[in-house]
């Protein structure tokens, strides 16, 4: 069957060609069942390429698919392939997987909508961009796929683009996001300049002889490469797009924001592991961003109201959480996380999207409350997702957010300061989603009657995926236990030969300086008392004296200001950033342009907009400005040629 | 050195007497007749003093125009008839390109109507 | 004197040229027959079809002749390939658009032809002097072009300041070349190559103010800082498929220049890279940033030509095989995804009272979704985008750049196509995201305009992901008589 692994991408791409080139003419059953059993159909060949792969050698497990050489000039060659290995294998899962509940959730949710077949047209296109970027063979199909995912995005979040902020959303992540690939695209080509390939397995194979460990050249490259991790991870200082870009229908929040795109950067750190392991430097620095990413979006989550916005901060924390397994050389721990966190936070969007679909789309929490009985599926669901991302033992959450926190402490590469910030960020998890959950589900009825009057449970199409999911939220995290509890980690063993070429490369980065089991219990135990008291204290303030809150919110008015400002860290980057931008190009184009050529006649700033006043006016002086500048360039290009 | 020059001497000397001849001639036995229009320096075309606004009709330009090049690219004949016997058939075969390509455009303003009048 | 005699005459050599000429003369003078008028676009394009197959039957075949003035290489077979395209896909999207404003006059054709074959001579001359004469016969056809609608102020201006700007180049550059001369006693690179040791260190002066004028000259042509200031102007006022025919023959046949004098000839003198350099990012950055506020997308799009120059000038700072040949794919991939959009364009222009301001293209996306994906994807592809060719052009160049170790080059040019994004997507946004608040006139779509759109599109798709034959054909291009 390895022979079809080019049919899991292509089998979305075909249903987006379905429906994108139908536009509308299909009705609403054949689109769904196009977009729906097109990545099904790729869902049952990962599962069954997954298992073909287990049943190799460990040793042998990568599989490399060359569809036909791609570009090939002089010593530069690329070939269209894929690649299937123990990472790739995980990660095909995970987007066909999730991403086939979300279609199904989708035929409900948007069934309503106009653009139905142009929303499963994009859906499509995205599952086809996203399975390009985790299964190609190297960088510059990656790359590829990581444009993709990119466009779908701006496409989606822009959805309903008779929405202003729909569409400024989207321009906005667009435009966020292009300062990554910037880094992304300018490190590619370092490795490529230095190792003189692209495909994957000979980079890793070739990077440890011609780069001196921990040198200039190589950080470098791992910098700028996690410069585009950032942008598509949503991290410090780049995560700004990610809130705003809940703009969007939210089952595509939660295919696109919370489990599968964002992700990306963190696949691409771990497929590039050999690279950073080269670079113990950029490592810290992943670690310390992905850290400070983890608390800080964590307390910004504390106050949101809106529902959305509270799961966008909260995947910007986990997500940072992934960057600091990954920074303390735990790739696995990484990946394992990505993992379980597509399965509860597509859960937690989804069970999201089910109440604001309840509720009319209204999305403030404030207006909410006691919807418990209502929505008793949702309700169930979302308590089992809120569960597991609190780390409540015994389900996923709790076990590869426990592997974090112990790698964070004990690699060599860690350091304890990362285990007291993942340990606080666990209690303000705990805390903001158990806000979450009693002020929507439990508690008075705060909405009007008219959208009491029309509560009602979702239609089954958006339950059962709800279901399924709830179900991976709990036993997803069983293939990844910790060793100290009598269990194999399955999960580390399988990704294993993947990790162990970055592994030989600095066999110093992971082992253990304090790898002491009592400790690993001691530590285990101080995060679970922590969340339970964190949820006792939620209990405390938003439901049984909600005047706590109140009385809280009065005393630390300015910090609770800060935070549901988001510590303005829009406004900063209007004020440095965005706006020096636009005066400069404001100056250029009014002091160069119409102030010298324009200006002599016209000095109206309007000049291009009004051609037949900029031809009345425009005719004598302009060709002999044009003329000055013209010699003036000249001069300076023969003075500098004589100069020589 | 003066035998070299002599003949571009002689060929000089010659045009002046010869200009000088001919407008001497003209003066002692042309017909004179005193009319207004004889004292202008033109007798049709621009008028020389008058309102500068006044619209001239393009088509004196197009005619000037179109004489300036003719006339000029008619002279490129000159150097080749003098070295035509040394260019043999090669030169002669040049020769009925350019004069060709001349044709075509003068076919062209001639169907384009640039010298009809009205 | 030229002993005539011996000097070699083969007009199989020219025989592109020839014909290229022979179907303007026809055009011209069937053109106000009664009969026969209605042909000269099919004149025209019998014409070009005939120089393509001449210069097909060149192709790997090399040859110089009439005493070394002409020169057929495979570097001047693709760029002539690369004009003649031009040519074929300007005349396929004029028609429609002549009619439509009256403009369709029997001398349009003619002068493609004439400009064409002067491109052609450009490219295809190792001569200094031979390559001027390309570059006049080249121009004089287009300023007429840039005023060809003759009613139209803006046409009108647009003609007059190109000429104006021209002829004042065009100075330059002869002198540069008659300084050149004066040094060297020739005007044939291969001669001034042989002897560049000894020109520049004993004619030190005349040989560098010769090579900075020339340089000035023909960069004029392409557009590059500060010898810009035409291009916006002439290219908004120009009718829109003359503006395509403007954004591509002439810079490819300037860079053609550019590339077999600079790169190829006296890629020797030093001081070219840092001058290159420099003239990379100041063309880059003001392309740029004056492209990010313009309303005219005619405007924008020339001044995004300026920027698209500064990436192609830093294949030539690169240099080497890379440089050139990257510089030689971009051109190619440029010609086609610029025409594609303006194809675009001319659809949008052809409505009753329609214009090339932004505001035009509101509500596209409800009329006309394929068009507008259309639209998107040249967008895409002149931001660099993968999979479009754009992209890989892109790719290539960068390379290219870090390979020779210009790694500041890079980043800047990387960062200045992340700027363009912002316009480029602009024009997207527009059309999707905007509606129109007036009811959207038809627009025509004649069978030649979809059948550019077609070429356009199959090549800036199918060289994006199958970039291969066309990059192996711009090496090839690298057997370059010098």
């Amino acid at each position: 069957m390895t022979e079809y692994i080019y049919l899991i991408p292509i089998l979305p791409l075909i249903g987006f060609l379905i429906n994108g080139l139908a536009l509308n003419r299909l009705p609403k059953s054949v689109v769904s069942a196009v977009a729906c059993g097109s990545i099904g159909l790729s869902f049952v060949l990962s599962v069954i390429l997954f298992f073909e792969l287990k049943a190799l050698e460990p040793s042998s497990r990568v599989i490399e698919q060359v569809l036909f050489p791609w570009i090939s000039v002089g010593s530069f060659h690329v070939n269209f392939a894929f690649l299937l290995d123990p990472l790739s294998a995980i990660m095909i899962l995970v987007v066909t997987g999730v991403g086939f509940l979300i279609h199904v959730y989708s035929v409900g949710y948007m069934s309503h909508d106009p653009g139905y077949s142009r929303y499963f047209a994009y859906l499509n296109l995205f599952t086809f961009s996203m399975l390009t970027l985790v299964l190609a063979d190297n960088f510059l199909l990656m790359f590829v796929g990581w444009e993709g995912v990119g466009l779908c995005s701006y496409l989606l979040i822009g959805f309903w683009f008779e929405k202003k902020s729909a569409s400024d959303a989207g321009k906005k992540a667009f435009i966020v996001n292009r300062i990554g690939d910037f880094g992304f695209l300018i490190g590619m080509f370092i490795v490529f300049w230095s190792v003189g390939s692209l495909n994957f397995n000979q980079v890793s194979s070739i990077a440890p002889t011609v780069f001196a460990f921990g040198g200039t050249l190589i950080t470098a490259a791992c910098l700028l490469l996690f410069v585009g991790a950032i942008g598509k991870s949503a991290q410090i200082p780049l995560y700004v797009w990610l809130p705003d870009a809940m703009e969007g229908p939210t089952p595509v929040s939660a295919l696109i924001h919370a489990a599968t795109m964002v992700t990306a950067g963190v696949y691409m750190i771990a497929r590039t592991n050999v690279l950073f392991m080269l670079a113990p430097d950029a490592l810290m620095v992943v670690a310390v961003i992905g850290a400070a990413t983890a608390l800080f979006a964590a307390t910004i989550g504390l106050v949101q109201n809106d529902i959305k916005r509270v799961l966008a901060y909260s995947t910007v924390s986990q997500l940072g959480y992934m960057f600091l397994a990954c920074g303390v050389a735990s790739f696995s721990a990484g990946i394992f996380h990505l993992m379980t966190h597509a399965f509860f936070k597509a859960l937690l969007f989804l069970g999201a999207g089910s109440v604001i679909h309840a509720m009319s789309n209204e999305q403030d929490m404030r207006k909410m409350g006691g919807l418990k009985k209502h929505l008793p599926i949702t309700f169930m669901t979302f308590l089992i997702a809120t569960l597991a991302i609190s780390g409540i033992p015994g389900l996923s959450g709790f076990f590869s957010k426990d592997e974090i926190l112990w790698k964070s402490f004990s690699s060599q590469s860690g350091h304890p300061i990362f285990w007291v910030i993942g340990f606080i960020t666990a209690g303000l998890t705990a805390f903001y989603m158990f806000r979450l959950v009693y002020m929507t589900f439990y508690g008075q009825e705060r909405m009007d009657e008219k959208t009491k009057s029309q509560l009602h449970e979702s239609p089954k199409s958006m339950t059962i995926p709800l279901m399924v999911l709830a179900l991976l939220a709990v036993v997803g995290g069983w293939v990844g236990m910790p060793h100290i509890l009598g269990a194999t980690n399955y999960f580390e063993d399988w990704l294993s030969p993947v990790f162990s070429h970055g592994e030989a490369v600095n066999t110093h980065a992971l082992l253990s300086s304090t790898a002491d089991s009592s400790m690993e219990w001691l530590l285990m135990f101080a995060s679970v008392a922590l969340v339970l008291v964190a949820i006792y204290l939620a209990y405390n303030f938003y439901l049984k004296k909600t005047s706590l809150s109140t009385a809280m919110k009065e005393k630390l008015s300015g910090v609770h200001k800060t935070l549901l400002n988001k510590y303005y860290v829009d406004e900063f980057y209007g004020a440095v950033i965005v706006r020096p931008i636009i005066y400069f190009s404001l100056f250029l184009w009014k002091i160069v342009d119409v102030l010298i050529i324009d200006g002599l006649i016209n000095g109206s700033a309007t000049v291009y907009n009004d051609i037949s006043e900029f031809l009345r006016q425009g005719q004598s002086g302009r060709v002999r400005s044009y003329a000055t500048i013209f010699t003036l360039g000249v001069v300076v290009l023969l003075a500098f040629f004589m100069t020589d | 050195m003066f035998e070299v020059f002599f003949p571009i001497l002689f060929l000089f000397v010659l045009a002046v007497v010869i200009a000088l001849i001919m407008s001497g001639l003209s003066v002692f036995i042309g017909k004179r007749t005193k009319l207004g229009k004889k004292d202008e320096p033109y007798e049709c075309g621009v008028e020389p003093v008058g309102n500068t606004k006044e619209p001239v009709p393009v088509k004196f330009y197009m005619v000037a125009i179109l004489f300036i090049l003719f006339d000029i690219e008619v002279i490129f004949l000159f150097p080749w008839a003098v070295i035509s016997d040394r260019l043999g058939m090669f030169g002669f075969i040049e020769m009925v390109v350019f004069v060709v390509i001349l044709l075509v455009g003068y076919f062209y303003i001639l169907k384009r109507g640039a010298l009809e009048w009205d | 004197m030229i002993d005539i005699s011996t000097a070699v005459i083969d007009f199989g050599l020219i025989a592109p040229e020839i014909s290229l000429v022979a179907a303007a003369f026809i055009i011209l003078i069937i053109g106000y027959t009664k009969r026969l008028g209605k042909f000269c676009a099919l004149t025209a394009l019998l014409g070009i079809f005939v120089s393509f197959y001449y210069t097909l039957i060149q192709y790997g075949n090399p040859g110089s002749g009439f005493s070394g003035m002409v020169t057929s290489d495979d570097f001047g077979v693709v760029f002539r390939m690369i004009f003649l395209v031009t040519a074929l896909l300007t005349i396929l999207i004029a028609q429609n658009y002549l009619s439509l404003k009256r403009l369709n006059k029997p001398e349009f054709y003619a002068l493609i032809c004439f400009s064409t074959m002067g491109m052609m001579v450009m490219a295809n001359s190792t001569d200094l002097v031979v390559m001027f004469l390309g570059l006049e016969i080249m121009s004089v056809p287009l300023y007429v072009m840039a005023g060809f609608a003759r009613r139209n102020l803006a046409s009108n201006e647009s003609g007059i300041k190109y000429f104006i700007m021209g002829a004042f180049a065009s100075a330059f550059l002869l002198m540069g070349i008659a300084f050149i001369f004066g040094a060297s006693g020739t005007t044939d690179l291969k001669r001034i190559i042989a002897d560049l040791s000894y020109l520049s260190e004993f004619s030190h002066f005349y040989f560098y103010s010769g090579i900075a004028m020339i340089l000035i000259g023909f960069g004029f042509k392409v557009g590059v800082v500060p010898f810009h200031s035409w291009v916006p102007d002439v290219y908004q006022g120009a009718p829109t498929p003359i503006t395509a025919f403007f954004s591509v023959g002439p810079k490819a046949a300037g860079f053609a220049v550019l590339l077999r004098v600079f790169s190829f000839g006296f890629a020797e003198v030093e001081i070219l890279e840092p001058t290159f350099w420099v003239l990379a990012v100041v063309t880059m950055t003001v392309g740029n940033v004056l492209a990010l506020r313009q309303n005219n997308i005619k405007r924008m799009l020339a001044y995004s030509s300026i920027a698209h120059a500064g990436y192609i000038l830093i294949a030539l700072t690169a240099g080497g095989i890379e440089g050139v040949s990257s510089a030689v794919f971009y051109l190619i991939a440029y010609a086609l995804f610029n025409f594609g959009a303006f194809t675009v364009i001319i659809m949008m222009e052809s409505r009753s009272g329609g214009t090339t301001e932004f505001s035009e293209l509101k509500g596209l996306l409800k009329v006309h979704p394929y068009l507008t994906s259309i639209l998107a994807l040249f967008m895409f592809a002149l931001a660099g985008f993968p999979p479009t060719v754009g992209f890989i052009g892109k790719f290539y160049i960068f390379s290219a750049a870090l390979k020779n170790g210009f790694i500041w080059l890079t980043l800047i040019g990387v960062m200045n196509s992340f700027i363009s994004v912002y316009y480029y997507l602009r024009v997207i946004k527009v059309s999707c995201f905007e509606d129109s608040d007036s009811e959207f006139a038809p627009m025509s779509m004649t069978p030649a305009l979809m059948f550019v759109l077609f070429i356009t599109i199959l090549g800036t798709l199918g060289l994006g992901i199958f970039p291969d034959q066309i990059l192996e054909f711009s090496k090839t291009a690298l057997f370059a008589f010098l």
